[in-house]
């Protein structure tokens, strides 16, 4: 197949898509902007370009990603190629009211300045559809319970790269408990020294090995949460 | 090599050292909490770090580390502490330096050199000429109170890498590099342990030696070992694992791995090539006198294969490097030039 220019604007729906998808996975943002616009243009509520372009070619870099073929630079760049199209994207599904993945709160613990992972679970979700609110690095307590309250959001994610930093997950999750307000959430934990028995050892409802892992978890619970209450 | 370095030296006569165990999560035990900085118990607390020096020295260690991981101005600065570098680093070093002058053997001092937690660019926003700044700075401090040589550990980035390697070269000391080979069985960022040994060759002399720790569990980082030494087997590799896995009990961190396990792995470790051996995150004293008795009556055995690696001292947590990369499955439409 020839390398030649590829024009855009020339391709079919069904190719632009495609290309799209490839453009994301080589974290071209240009190319992304540019494709984004052409689609909207020719008609696409700003709702189909998020999830048939953006959100399943990011499902694509996720589970390359998970496999070991992708790894960190290739994702972000990937990540910030998807960031350019919804911030087109992003005031238009507003507008439109477009149905929302959910909520997700996140931010390294209390100690940890390592934000690396954060930062692209963060980029993944909302690559995902999700509506991201991040803490930063960092985070005491009374962060995460402040956003809690204040963002009402689906997810907890919490963050940490350091054994001298992880067991503060159980200081959130604990003080959640005391509050009352543990079960309103759903909490994620991440980060490189974990595991899964670490993750249920602090009471969190799953430990995400990855940004592509937590994308995928997140997705479920959220499912789980809307059939529990559909069932009511 | 021209100018002979104390490791090399100490190498020579000993034929394998061991480095010595974890320092975050003994300072852990020591009564850190969860969020301090353990680089401000070099001036708050230096009796407990040199007390764990001492334990260190007292369990056979051959190599220190200074209390300095996080000592880059980028990682200081969450505790407010960006303008007390150079004086956190040279403490560091002055304690260690303290412990190992008064052995009664050959101690060697290595300046730890941790990852800023920043990004270079164009991924992130520290160019590159920052970073080797940051490095300048610490390594300063760390050579100033007496280190042999610049430890650079749990690295990601080979361009990090380089960076902390020129700031070494910079300021006159020897240096070591090890990558944390966490991800599918490479880096985070990608980097396959065979190519670890190109990472930093150009670099003032070459490294000392280089090679992996932390990471996943023990029978993990022999995978990477095993793939270092394949690359190289010449190289002068080192290798200091966690001590098993993280678990959770009651309200601390136990790491799985016994004095027993860690014995093995110092066997398959040197069975596997490694010239530097130690732990890492979890390593206690009473692990590292194991792994020190385990090394003085070694007999030597065949290279290990990850079969007799996992069926000796447990399994794999994440994928080897040789079974992770490749293309992508997926089909691609053309391929942009």
């Amino acid at each position: 197949m020839s390398d030649d220019d590829i024009i855009l604007s020339e391709l079919s729906d069904e190719e632009l898509v495609q290309q799209m998808h490839d453009d994301l996975y080589d974290g071209l943002k240009e190319e992304i902007e540019e494709a984004t616009r052409i689609l909207l243009d020719r008609g696409w509520a700003p709702y189909d370009v998020l999830t048939k372009a953006l959100v399943e070619g990011m499902r694509i870099v996720g589970i390359d990603f998970r496999d070991g073929i992708l790894f960190v630079p290739e994702v972000l760049l990937s990540a910030n190629a998807m960031k350019a199209g919804m911030t087109i994207l992003r005031p238009l599904l507003a507008a439109t009211g477009a149905p929302k993945q959910g909520k997700m709160v996140i931010g390294t613990v209390k100690g940890d300045i390592h934000d690396i992972g954060k930062n692209l679970v963060g980029m993944m979700m909302e690559g995902a559809g999700f509506d991201v609110i991040d803490l930063g690095i960092n985070n005491p307590v009374e962060n995460y319970l402040e956003a809690l309250e204040r963002e009402k959001p689906d997810i907890l994610g919490m963050s940490a790269l350091l054994t001298t930093t992880m067991p503060y997950m159980k200081v959130v999750i604990d003080t959640m408990k005391e509050k009352g307000i543990r079960d309103d959430y759903v909490v994620l934990v991440g980060g490189a020294p974990l595991n899964e028995e670490f993750g249920k050892a602090v009471g969190a409802d799953a430990y995400c090995r990855d940004a592509a892992v937590a994308v995928e978890t997140a997705k479920d619970f959220v499912r789980r949460k809307h059939n529990s209450l559909g069932g009511r | 090599m021209t100018a002979v370095n104390p490791l090399h030296e100490l190498l020579a006569e000993k034929g394998v050292l061991l480095a010595d165990g974890a320092t975050g999560t003994n300072l852990f035990a020591m009564g850190l909490e969860a969020g301090e900085a353990p680089e401000l118990w070099n001036d708050s607390q230096p009796e407990k770090i040199e007390r764990l020096h001492q334990d260190f020295v007292d369990a056979g260690a051959d190599i220190i580390l200074t209390n300095s991981f996080g000592g880059t101005r980028h990682r200081l600065k969450l505790h407010k502490a960006e303008d007390r570098v150079f004086e956190l680093n040279r403490r560091a070093a002055e304690l260690a330096r303290m412990v190992a002058d008064r052995a009664p053997r050959k101690v060697l001092v290595a300046g730890s050199v941790g990852p800023t937690g920043e990004l270079l660019v164009p991924l992130g926003t520290m160019t590159y000429g920052d970073a080797v700044a940051a490095f300048v700075e610490q390594i300063e401090g760390l050579k100033a109170g007496g280190s042999d040589v610049a430890w650079i550990e749990t690295m990601s980035s080979p361009d990090e890498i380089r960076a902390a390697a020129e700031a070494a070269a910079k300021v006159g000391l020897p240096f070591t590099y090890t990558g944390s080979f966490d991800t599918a069985g490479k880096t985070m960022m990608g980097l396959d342990p065979k190519d670890i040994h190109g990472v930093a060759q150009d670099i003032g002399e070459g490294p000392a030696a280089v090679g992996a720790n932390c990471g996943v569990g023990a029978s993990d980082i022999l995978s990477s070992l095993l793939d270092m030494t394949a690359a190289d087997p010449q190289a002068i590799t080192i290798v200091k694992g966690n001590c098993g896995i993280p678990e959770y009990r009651g309200a601390e961190i136990y790491y799985s791995g016994t004095p027993p396990l860690m014995a093995e792995y110092a066997r398959l470790a040197r069975d596997a090539g490694a010239k530097i051996i130690g732990g890492c995150c979890g390593t206690s004293c009473e692990h590292l006198a194991a792994m020190r008795r385990a090394l003085d009556d070694y007999t030597p055995r065949p290279r290990p294969t990850i079969e007799e690696i996992v069926e000796r001292i447990g399994p794999l947590r994440n994928k080897t490097a040789s079974e992770s990369g490749g293309e992508s499955t997926r089909e691609r439409r053309r391929r942009r030039t």
